[in-house]
């Protein structure tokens, strides 16, 4: 193999498996650090300038940094990042100090942003240090967008949110709420430098079979419901509810239901438990909860009598798994149908990203699916002047999403405004590599590896969160759990830095190496060096680490993939060949970023 | 010395053997010696090669005697006997505990102070009576502990890290071991675990007295251009005369590896007590690894060249241990009850009338 180049930033930000994993690339192991040290305010202001809304995402996100955790691999449970993220937030003290500065002079270009939730206030917190005039417009009378209509309460607390997209409000955006957006011809008659759509996926997916237009009084479209509890329009449910779907929104409805005083919930899917969109700490919760859910049951009627809902019939299949392609499909079991009461459903089976108020002639372009078609890297559409985020470009995801859109869009709307070329122009990728050596047994960082299991959350007393539906399920953890749980971050951003010419090839590194990560062998190709190495290293997606030839004829191999990043290596290194260098990776983002 | 505590969490896929443990369940504490001591390559092969043969780590008996070398057995196989003797002294106690309980598997680590200067007397006794046990010399030419002063094995003229020379004429251990009737004699690299592995193992199994001498550099004191112990003097003169392969009990050739090549008359191999092989591997054709008075020659001659001579240089697989010299019984002494120690006056008397 040849040697690795570790100038690529790319390199080291994928041993930092967290962050790689992190849509907008938040430094997880900063932050993590920060909290060590109780410095709450630092490490929510790290998050806040990354993605966004630590706070909210503290409580909310789907943190595909936690299965992407190195923890994962070398013991069994991630760090409990997400919920870190969360301690920052509600330990932080006065941030004031720390916000970008807002110039008084602004520099004459004016954006729009359409849709107030979180894609366009990321926009507006990128471009507004920088002199930009931004007018937000939004249909519903606060800002927020789905983290307001559609996360319930006891998930995300009223002033949590409110307090975060606040924060961005009061930079000086020009917000224009109770807005409804008819046309986009309209908005382009106002002559704006650059608009930035952030509309979302605002349209729940229904489902058309006998029976639909009998009951319609008594089903709602998931994200519509919870919307109208959000705003304080609906306060009660009765009967029996059956939610339809397995993603979040039906966690959300079911649990929303309990609240509002259903006579019994039941969540039906029409797929396998193991394979429901929701995120599992959601299905927890709502089992735990005792909300029976129910599987591999396929509706197929609604049965009515005169106009009134009495009961859904389903299909029984089972799940089996394609030899060939590996995937699930289903097939009928053979069982009868089943047939269960209700009075109202709650339809949360997918939403889609929808524009009716788009022309579709004013040079924007659609795909066969109906989603604008837009450059991946810049987020520009057809129409030179609209850039798209969030939900609205590419389809449903979440808020972290929203925010890595945001910060790409932010940097073409801010090239396009300089009549700049929003790739060639675009800037790059950067890393620093910095030792954390402090004397000749003293690292700057908390090497030391501790084998404790993750802790758990504690949750609010279950009688008063289930009659209210302003109570915070989880209590998130208190300073002194924290502060532990950060102690089991591996500190994967401090990285084994290697430098051949030092090197007297002792064996020092690879005998004290706890998980066998490094090998000095003769170069062979990827496959077989792969095979040849003190342990083999089987995850393919782990990159190997190669050093230049040694004197021997040898080279030094390191398979990242369990590596702890304790430093021993460095620490038994005679000759410093083996340095721990904390990685950061700059990633461009306006204002952190000269763009 | 290292103030990270080494976790103890390991690789996933890190392989069990016979005995249901891993490689990191035949470690020791983490070594307080100078990060890249060869020391250390020493006691992570020795746990290799046990972990490898699945011996029980509760049935060693690790025996040294004073200085950097015998500060080690701390290092590997927690889980076993040990005994930190006065300087020198180890092969007397090693002596002791090998009659005590001839079953316990007995490694005794020594350095070029302690076997060859102060324990000379000592070491040149336990290697006549044949004491069944691996005994290894950490050998680096150096005073480590008290700062590099030289050893009675550095090689006359090479240099003290200040430049100094050495005027006296070396102990040559291996050449001792081959004289007074060591029966497995071998010379070997820390920094060569490829051929330090299969030499310790055959040792551990060889039934007699083992002697591995392992250049194991001093990465303080005598790791030097001057140096004729460091780790590139090593690497840029070591010839390795014989190599040793090991081949376990149930170990069947694979089809790549009968059609080797050998040349005719350079490979042959030796059987060892538990029914495991060593294949030996010899660069020259001539060489023969059983004739002591050849081996001895061989290693003097290369000596004179500046050459350090590695490898399997002597092995005799019928030779008796000290408990066949001493023709004692086969249950261990320790474990002999009153009524065997003492048979009675009848015993006496049957004795005392065979002795008129």
């Amino acid at each position: 193999m040849k040697a690795t180049d570790i100038r690529d930033p790319s390199y080291f930000h994928k041993v930092v498996d967290c962050q790689w994993a992190c849509p907008a690339h938040t430094p997880v192991p900063d932050y993590i650090r920060l909290i060590a040290e109780e410095r709450y305010t630092e490490a929510y202001m790290v998050n806040w300038e990354s993605n966004v809304f630590p706070g909210i995402l503290g409580r909310t996100c789907d943190r595909p940094c936690e299965p992407a955790c190195r923890r994962v691999r070398t013991e069994e449970k991630p760090v409990a990042i997400c919920r870190l993220k969360r301690v920052a937030a509600d330990h932080k003290g006065d941030i004031s100090p720390y916000m970008p500065a807002l110039p008084t002079r602004k520099n004459g270009k004016r954006i729009a942003l359409l849709g107030a939730g979180p894609a366009s206030l990321a926009v507006a917190r990128d471009l507004l240090p920088l002199g930009y005039e931004v007018d937000l417009f939004d249909r519903d009378p606060a800002g927020g967008g789905m983290m307001r209509s559609q996360i319930p309460a006891f998930r995300l607390p009223a002033d949590v949110l409110e307090e975060e997209v606040d924060l961005i409000l009061n930079m000086g955006v020009n917000a224009h709420f109770n807005y409804e957006i008819t046309s986009m011809k309209d908005m382009l008659d106002m002559n704006y430098d650059a608009y930035f759509v952030g509309t979302g996926a605002p349209r729940g997916r229904d489902l058309d079979l006998p029976g639909r237009q009998e009951v319609d009084a008594h089903i709602s479209i998931g994200i519509d419901w919870l919307g109208s509890v959000a705003f304080g329009h609906t306060h009660s449910i009765s009967g029996k509810v059956i939610v339809m779907g397995g993603g979040n929104t039906a966690m959300d409805c079911c649990r929303t239901s309990k609240r509002l005083g259903a006579e019994s919930v039941t969540v039906v899917v029409r797929s396998a438990f193991e394979v429901m969109k929701a995120s599992d700490w959601e299905k927890e919760e709502a089992l735990d909860e005792r909300i029976p859910i129910v599987n591999n049951r396929p509706p197929k009627e609604f049965v009515h009598e005169n106009g009134k809902l009495k009961g859904v019939v389903f299909g029984c299949v089972k799940p089996v798994r394609d030899e060939a392609s590996g995937r699930l499909r289903y097939e009928p079991t053979g069982e009868p149908d089943v047939y269960m009461e209700c009075d109202h459903i709650l339809m949360a089976i997918g939403q889609e990203n929808h524009c009716p108020w788009i022309e579709r002639d004013i040079g924007l372009e659609f795909d066969k699916w109906d989603c604008p078609i837009l450059d991946e890297t810049t987020f520009q559409s057809t129409h030179p002047k609209v850039f798209f985020g969030g939900d609205s470009a590419f389809g449903p995801e979440n808020i972290i999403w929203a925010s890595a859109h945001a910060h790409q869009a932010a940097i073409s709307i801010h090239l396009f405004c300089q009549g700049k070329d929003l790739k060639e122009d675009r800037p790059p990728e950067g890393l620093n590599l910095i030792s954390q050596k402090m004397g000749v047994h003293e690292w700057s960082y908390d090497a030391e590896h501790d084998p404790a299991q993750r802790f758990i959350v504690p949750h609010a007393d279950k009688s008063k969160a289930l009659g209210n539906i302003k109570v915070e399920v989880e209590l998130g953890f208190d300073r002194a759990l924290g502060a532990r749980e950060a102690q089991r971050c591996l500190n994967c951003d401090v990285q084994t830095v290697f430098v051949e010419p030092l090197c007297i090839e002792c064996d020092a590194c690879v005998d004290i190496c706890p998980m066998d990560c490094i090998t000095f062998a003769s170069n062979g190709d990827e496959d077989d060096l792969r095979a040849r190495l003190t342990a083999p290293a089987e995850n393919a997606e782990q990159d190997l680490y190669v050093s230049e030839e040694l004197p021997t004829g040898r080279v030094m191999v390191k398979d990242e993939d369990v590596c702890l990043h304790c430093g021993l290596c460095a620490e038994r290194c005679p000759t410093n060949a083996w340095d721990m260098q904390k990685s950061a990776i700059h990633i461009p983002q306006l204002g952190t970023y000269a763009a | 010395m290292t103030f990270v505590a080494k976790p103890r969490v390991h690789h996933p896929q890190l392989p069990l053997n016979d005995l249901g443990l891993n490689r990191r369940d035949y470690e020791g504490a983490v070594s307080t010696l100078c990060a890249g001591c060869g020391h250390d390559s020493v006691s992570a092969a020795i746990v290799q090669a046990c972990a490898e043969l699945s011996l029980p780590p509760h049935r060693f008996a690790k025996i040294s005697g004073i200085g950097c070398s015998s500060k080690t057995p701390s290092y590997f196989l927690n889980a076993s006997h040990g005994f930190n003797a006065v300087h020198g002294r180890m092969p007397s106690v090693a002596t002791g505990a090998n009659l005590a309980n001839r079953e316990l598997h007995c490694i005794g680590v020594s350095g070029d102070g302690d076997s060859a200067s102060i324990g000379i007397g000592q070491f040149a006794h336990i290697v006549r009576r044949r004491i069944n046990m691996l005994y290894i010399v950490d050998n680096n030419g150096t005073y480590g502990l008290t700062k590099g002063q030289f050893s009675a094995t550095n090689d006359k003229g090479s240099t003290s890290k200040k430049g100094v020379p050495n005027l006296y004429e070396p102990i040559d251990l291996v050449s001792m071991a081959l004289q007074i009737g060591a029966s497995f004699v071998a010379r070997s690299f820390s920094g060569d675990k490829q051929q330090l592995v299969p030499l310790l193992k055959g040792a551990l199994l060889h039934r007699g007295f083992a002697f591995i001498d392992v250049i194991s550099p001093c990465v303080a004191f005598n790791n030097h251009n001057g140096s004729t112990k460091s780790y590139d003097y090593v690497r840029g003169h070591g010839a390795s005369v014989v190599t040793a392969d090991f081949l376990p009990k149930d170990f069947i050739a694979t089809a790549a590896e009968t059609v080797v090549d050998y040349a005719p008359g350079t490979t042959e191999t030796v059987a060892l007590p538990d029914g495991s092989r060593l294949r030996l591997s010899k660069l020259d054709e001539s060489y023969d690894p059983h004739d002591r008075a050849h081996a001895l020659a061989h290693v003097l001659e290369a000596q004179q060249r500046g050459e350090v001579v590695t490898g399997l240089l002597y092995v005799d697989p019928d030779a008796s241990d000290c408990h066949e010299i001493l023709d004692t019984v086969e249950t261990p002494l320790n474990a002999l009850g009153e009524a065997e120690l003492c048979p009675g006056q009848g015993a006496l008397d049957r004795i005392n009338a065979g002795l008129r």
